[in-house]
């Protein structure tokens, strides 16, 4: 199909302005981070100020950043490697030896993800208390790991459809056991797709606020945690929030950055054959 | 070096019936052809010898022990995919290694057999390549050669030939049935293609409906028929299959009448020719002559030249097509109206259910292709 110059021009024009839509908060708040507090409340909004790297400082005084950046990268990182350890063999079987039941394995398990989390927040919150696991990286990763079960399994389900059967019954014939076949074959087949999984893995528990707020208090408490220190009794502190929220986003923002095409390419893997 | 033997085999999956009770015995280098129309159990067969597919019922024996239980690897079997199913991130030669590797063959002895199929299927200058960068005949022989290394009993071939282009497909269909004499090894190959069927094996196996229709060699299944089914898949053009009527029966075999009214008389055993009874006359494209007279007759509808013979389609009445294959010279004119002769001695009839009756003189083509 041939594109008018015209079109092409009006659709780029289209492309840039939904991008700086998406993109403004993001801005607006990077804008504010530099802000006097003063400056950032102002009506109308100041386009013109002096910037200035207080809040910055503020922030670092009466926070360690460093700690919370480690819990996040701890816990997302930790409870993705888990999450993957533990769906690859559940896709793999789900995948190649299916039953009459599977379909309705897959739809149950993601039907937990349609139960709002604050219905299951209390026997949650008690069963983290008795084992001692509250405000803890373990308690974390286990919380973070089966929330992201599901889609995990069910990416790395449909990556391991597309893998043909011949493939794997040509290593059956050859003498492969299931985890030379897991190992051998299905993992170096489907690595865009696993790596994909995981990115999406990792970005989902880096933003994941409501258990990290509600089970973290200090030892462990990631950087959602870090941003939501800063809404104080005291009032709103807007410039300050927006550069502990900013010092939150940004690692996510350039690993995302960094990986956007193994993202694009995993979640659009197989739409194209 | 090996054989196979299939006694009551069945397959089913909850009521729905695959395989129905197939006994077949496959001897020691025999080249098997399964054959039949797509979903008649042919490859579902092939991957229960395999042991692909589970066994629900009967009996496999390999080499004289009984198999059905045994895991694929240790049947002693290698199989060639229509797919190829080569491992797509590994070299030719890793792909070759793969099952030697999980053996624990030593390296310099997995090289050695890994060079030895790369020599004898010419694959020596790709070894370092991968799947993706093959053309579909390398393909295809590199799964071979993936399996000739292991050097298994019994090699099982699931339509190898249905992805390649025609040219290729008769090129690599020589050299299998090379690689059949040089190898020395029993071969079971699976294909909805009669001519591959015809061209390569030692004894076809004819298949319907999970059900083996007749086992012989190409040439038995060619001349005798066992029913009207294996009449009219196995030979190219298609043997002119004709509803007649059963006249009447002597010594020299049945008359029957034909559908102009003709008659012609088959030198057939008469003990399932009842007279007056429907049957169908089976006549080979090349058994029907265009001649002065002949107990049938028609209008000329399409003519093929094909250079060294010549096919000429009749339309015998209500639009009923017959094929009649004459040499390269026979030049009859569309439209015109003429008769067909009828070599007897070398047509067959079937009964009213479709079964062969005996012929009253039988050449012996049993004898299979000399190795």
């Amino acid at each position: 199909m041939k594109t008018k110059p015209r079109d092409k021009a009006l659709m780029t024009l289209l492309g840039w302005g939904v991008a700086f839509i998406v993109f403004f908060p993001v801005l607006w708040m990077a804008l504010a981070s530099v802000k006097t507090e003063l400056d950032a409340v102002a009506t109308p909004p100041k386009i013109l100020f002096r910037p200035t790297l207080e809040n910055y400082a503020e922030i670092n005084q009466r926070a360690d950043y460093l700690k919370f950046f480690t819990n996040s990268i701890v816990e997302s990182v930790g409870a993705t490697l888990v999450c993957l350890l533990l769906a690859a063999p559940a896709a793999y079987a789900m995948a190649f030896f299916p039953t009459r039941k599977t379909k309705d394995i897959l739809m149950w398990m993601l039907s937990t993800k349609m139960m709002p989390a604050v219905g299951v927040l209390v026997p949650i919150y008690i069963l983290a208390i008795q084992t001692h696991l509250l405000d803890t990286w373990a308690g974390m990763i286990i919380v973070y790991t089966l929330m992201n079960l599901p889609i995990v399994v069910w990416m790395l389900y449909s990556f391991f459809r597309e893998v043909p059967k011949e493939i794997l019954e040509a290593a059956r014939m050859d003498g492969a056991t299931p985890r030379q076949q897991l190992l051998e074959l299905l993992l170096p087949l489907s690595l865009p797709g696993i790596m994909s999984t995981a990115l999406l893995s990792i970005i989902i528990c880096w933003n994941e606020a409501f258990w990290s707020i509600n089970l973290t208090a200090s030892k462990a408490a990631p950087l959602t945690a870090f941003i939501a220190s800063f809404s104080s009794p005291e009032g709103l502190f807007w410039a300050k929030l927006s550069a502990a929220s900013l010092l939150a986003i940004a690692p996510i923002l350039v690993f995302g950055w960094l990986t956007q095409k193994q993202l694009v390419r995993g979640l659009t893997f197989g739409a194209v054959k | 070096m090996a054989t196979v033997s299939l006694s009551n085999v069945q397959k089913h999956y909850g009521d729905v019936h695959v395989i129905q009770g197939v006994d077949l015995a496959i001897k020691d280098r025999e080249f098997v052809v399964f054959v039949g129309p797509s979903g008649c159990g042919k490859s579902t067969l092939l991957r229960m010898i395999a042991g692909l597919e589970e066994i629900t019922g009967g009996e496999l024996k390999i080499d004289g022990s009984v198999a059905n239980d045994v895991p694929p690897d240790q049947r002693g079997l290698a199989m060639v995919f229509q797919s190829y199913a080569l491992y797509p991130h590994m070299t030719v030669a890793n792909n070759m290694a793969f099952a030697l590797k999980l053996a624990g063959v030593p390296k310099t002895e997995r090289d050695a057999k890994v060079a030895e199929a790369a020599r004898i299927l010419q694959l020596e200058k790709l070894l370092d390549r991968r799947p993706g960068q093959l053309s579909g005949g390398q393909r295809q022989r590199v799964a071979i050669g993936r399996a000739i290394v292991r050097q298994p009993k019994v090699f099982l071939f699931d339509e190898p030939l249905s992805n390649l282009d025609a040219s290729l497909r008769v090129q690599m269909r020589i050299e299998i049935a090379r690689l059949h004499n040089e190898l020395d090894a029993t071969m079971i190959y699976v294909t909805h293609d009669q001519i591959e069927a015809m061209t390569m094996a030692d004894r076809i196996v004819v298949l319907r409906a999970g059900k083996i229709e007749q086992v012989g060699t190409p040439l038995e299944l060619y001349h005798y028929p066992a029913n009207t089914f294996v009449a009219g898949f196995i030979g190219s053009p298609k043997m002119n299959l004709t509803p007649v009527t059963v006249k009447g029966a002597d010594a020299t075999g049945v008359a029957v009448t034909l559908p102009g009214g003709g008659t012609v008389s088959v030198p057939v055993e008469a003990a399932r020719a009842t007279p007056g009874s429907s049957a169908t006359l089976g006549v080979r494209p090349e058994n029907f002559v265009v001649a002065e007279s002949g107990p049938m007759g028609g209008k000329v509808a399409v003519v093929e030249q094909l250079g060294g013979e010549t096919l000429v389609y009749v339309d015998v009445g209500d639009g009923t097509l017959v094929t009649v294959k004459g040499g390269g010279g026979l030049n009859v004119p569309v439209g015109t109206n003429v008769r067909l002769a009828v070599s007897t001695s070398e047509s067959n009839l079937f009964d009213k259910d479709g079964l062969a009756m005996t012929p009253k003189v039988k050449h012996d083509y049993s004898a299979t292709k000399v190795h």
